[in-house]
């Protein structure tokens, strides 16, 4: 064991507090301690209680979906997730269109601030500028955090729609071959809504991603200079890789974010529930669908509406089980170097 | 010093709320459109019945009939009257009263561009997505002399549930065969091209911030915002803009069924009649349990059909026509 001098200490200083303690309370040692066990057999259970609370109000928000969404669950069945028309008139209901929005809104916008992100939260962990500069710019990443979601809507209105109308035309002359970039130009687009969510989730990524960086060992950036590796090699062989799990997990609560924005979202995306390559057209999410249809919806609307809910909730978990089982495997690998 | 202080103030409130416990409170929940109307009404009523409180909440109109189906609220509103099915839901019966009406236009953002005509085959195939650019033929035949732009259309719809929108789509399925076939009628359709914003106020900005688009919103929304709405080609083949006057027109020509204040007036035949108009209604209980609370809304309702009709014109809407109105005070005359 080589933990073992490390181990020796806490006890010996658990046996100072101790003797610190004794001689205000000279003998009754063993009530003062019942006392203690107590204290944290209450403890144990408040804690045991929240667990619960927490999983109950899980299955519980997901039953409530279910119980709803059932009607609709039952006449659409799988072919709900296969299906592109979504027509409330005529009581078809398929979420394929906002699936896909969703998905692809939520990726675009990943691969926009992840490397933005992760060099934004490097610059501030290195030490190329004064910590006065850094801390200031930390602190004005972080603050785009705190904007609420209507105003990067709003925001996205008065700039972003402007921008995307202009360069979304030569866009899509120079490159509208691909599919990606066919015209017709609509200034609210997936695109427009991509920008926007790059945006939004750019802190979560910046401010995880710095403190996994600062977290990293001193001494392995020694070693590495030991070994002559310059500050570049030090950096993108040494300090990133160990970093690299909290750098996921930044990512996956980056892309759950993406997944759930609603407002700005329904805002900027042009709603469309038609299914376009490109991303210059007006797309949906399933979260903006359901914030502009459920208040006037009635009858099997009302539960198509459930069913896509649950959707939403699926694919948050699905993409929380893999980035968690990313996340493992990236400790595994990199647990040799902590 | 401060305890007094709650104390006073305490004695204020539970004095105010006695003072309005004595007097009557009535709730109403439904439709967004109508709702400056409806604001306006219960300003100008309570202050000559200060014992009467009304308040109403625009919520929409699909949350309305449900809050009024479920008995939350003394009366409900409505922008597509109510289904068969929904009055057959409501235990102590159903009286549909049309309140005030509105016409839908088709506001348009084309700098320079301030009289626009669009014909019957122009507006349906622009909102089926066939009639791609301003410069169409089927645009400029109806517009000699205005230089219309080469560029797309966008086609701005409602995202949400509404009124706006089933009686738009109403509209074009009765004048297109072809918009029936693919589209449809509905509260919420599927368009086959453009974006879409929630409320009016969401179309009416999109509109506002791209060149080049044209979406349809209550004429009271357009007003307000100084948008530049087109004029439409009505049965008769006459270009009409939307005003009070030529919205009146085609309300005056609603065939009401006997037993029931609900229908939509169909595309006339008249000259001067702007062809998109619609009522909108206030849901209220055929049998009232509390019965100084049926008194109270019965003469709420008949106060907004006799004097509240005058606020109708500087608030955009059209003021219903004389025989509509009787029709609405004789309904009225049955709520128990």
């Amino acid at each position: 064991m080589e933990g073992g001098p490390a181990t020796a200490g806490p006890p010996f200083k658990v046996r100072k507090q101790g003797q610190q303690q004794m001689p205000e309370q000279p003998g009754s040692t063993g009530h003062s301690m019942r006392r203690v066990r107590r204290k944290l057999d209450l403890f144990h259970v408040i804690t045991w209680l929240m667990s619960v609370a927490a999983v109950v109000t899980l299955l519980w928000i997901v039953v409530s979906i279910i119980i709803p969404a059932w009607p609709a669950i039952q006449k659409t069945g799988f072919g709900f997730f296969m299906n592109t028309a979504w027509d409330a008139n005529r009581d078809r209901y398929g979420a394929f269109p906002f699936l896909v929005g969703t998905a692809l809104t939520s990726l675009i916008a990943l691969c926009i601030a992840l490397p933005l992100g992760v060099f934004i939260a490097l610059f501030l962990s290195e030490n190329f500028l004064p910590l006065a500069i850094r801390q200031t710019i930390r602190f004005v990443v972080e603050l785009l955090a705190a904007i609420p979601s209507v105003v990067y809507g709003l925001w996205g209105i008065a700039v972003l729609i402007p921008i995307v109308q202009r360069f979304g035309g030569l866009l899509s002359d120079r490159l509208g071959f691909i599919p990606l970039f066919q015209g017709p130009v609509f200034g609210n687009s997936t695109l427009t809504a991509s920008l926007v969510l790059a945006l939004m989730v750019l802190p979560t990524i910046t401010a995880i991603s710095r403190s996994a960086l600062v977290a990293v060992p001193g001494t392995l950036r020694e070693g590495s200079y030991a070994v002559g590796a310059t500050r570049w090699e030090t950096i993108f062989r040494v300090l990133l890789p160990t970093a690299a799990p909290g750098i996921v997990a930044a990512t996956i609560l980056a892309f759950g974010r993406a997944m759930g924005e609603t407002m700005a979202v329904a805002m900027l995306i042009g709603n469309s529930p038609r299914l376009s390559w490109s991303l210059l057209s007006p797309g949906g999410t399933l979260a903006g669908l359901l914030a502009n249809q459920f208040g006037e919806a009635k009858g099997l609307q009302i539960s198509a509406l459930m069913y896509a809910a649950l959707a939403l909730v699926l694919l948050t978990l699905v993409v929380n089980m893999i980035g968690e089982a990313v996340l493992r495997h990236a400790q595994k690998v990199t647990a040799g170097v902590r | 010093m401060k305890i007094s202080l709650l104390l006073g103030s305490a004695a204020t409130l539970l004095a105010a709320g006695t003072a309005f416990a004595a007097g009557i409170q009535l709730q109403g929940a439904g439709a967004t459109f109508p709702a400056p109307m409806y604001q306006r009404w219960i300003a100008e009523y309570t202050k000559s019945n200060p014992n009467v409180q009304i308040n109403y909440q625009a919520v929409g109109s699909g949350a309305g009939i449900k809050q009024f189906t479920q008995n939350l609220v003394a009366f409900g509103a409505s922008d597509a009257a109510m289904t068969d099915n929904e009055i057959a839901a409501v235990k102590q019966g159903v009286v549909l009263i049309p309140a005030t009406a509105g016409s839908v236009v088709l506001a348009y953002n084309l700098p320079g561009v301030t009289d626009l005509k669009l014909s019957r085959e122009a507006y349906s195939g622009i909102f089926l997505g066939k009639t791609k650019k301003w410069s169409d033929p089927a645009i400029a035949k109806t517009n000699p002399g205005v230089k219309l732009p080469d560029t797309a259309i966008t086609v701005c719809s409602r995202s949400d549930g509404s009124g706006t929108t089933f009686v738009f789509t109403k509209h074009l399925s009765t004048i297109s065969p072809e918009f029936k076939d693919k589209v449809g009628e509905g509260t919420s359709v599927t368009w086959p091209t453009g974006v879409a914003g929630k409320g009016n106020d969401g179309v009416t900005a999109l509109v506002k911030q791209s060149p080049g688009a044209i979406g349809y919103v209550e004429y009271g929304y357009a007003k307000n915002n100084k948008l530049a709405f087109a004029s439409l080609e009505n049965k008769s083949g006459q270009f009409v803009t939307a005003t009070t006057a030529s919205g009146a027109e085609t309300l005056a020509t609603t065939k009401f069924p006997p037993d029931i204040l609900r229908a939509w007036p169909s595309d006339p035949e008249v000259k001067d009649a702007y062809p998109i108009a619609t009522f909108t209604w206030l849901l209220l209980d055929k049998k009232y349990e509390n019965k100084d609370q049926g008194e109270a809304v019965r003469k709420f309702v008949e106060f907004g059909l006799n004097d509240g009709q005058k606020f109708a014109e500087e608030l955009g809407y059209i003021p219903l026509p004389k025989e509509i109105v009787e029709k609405g005070l004789e309904a009225l005359k049955t709520i128990q």
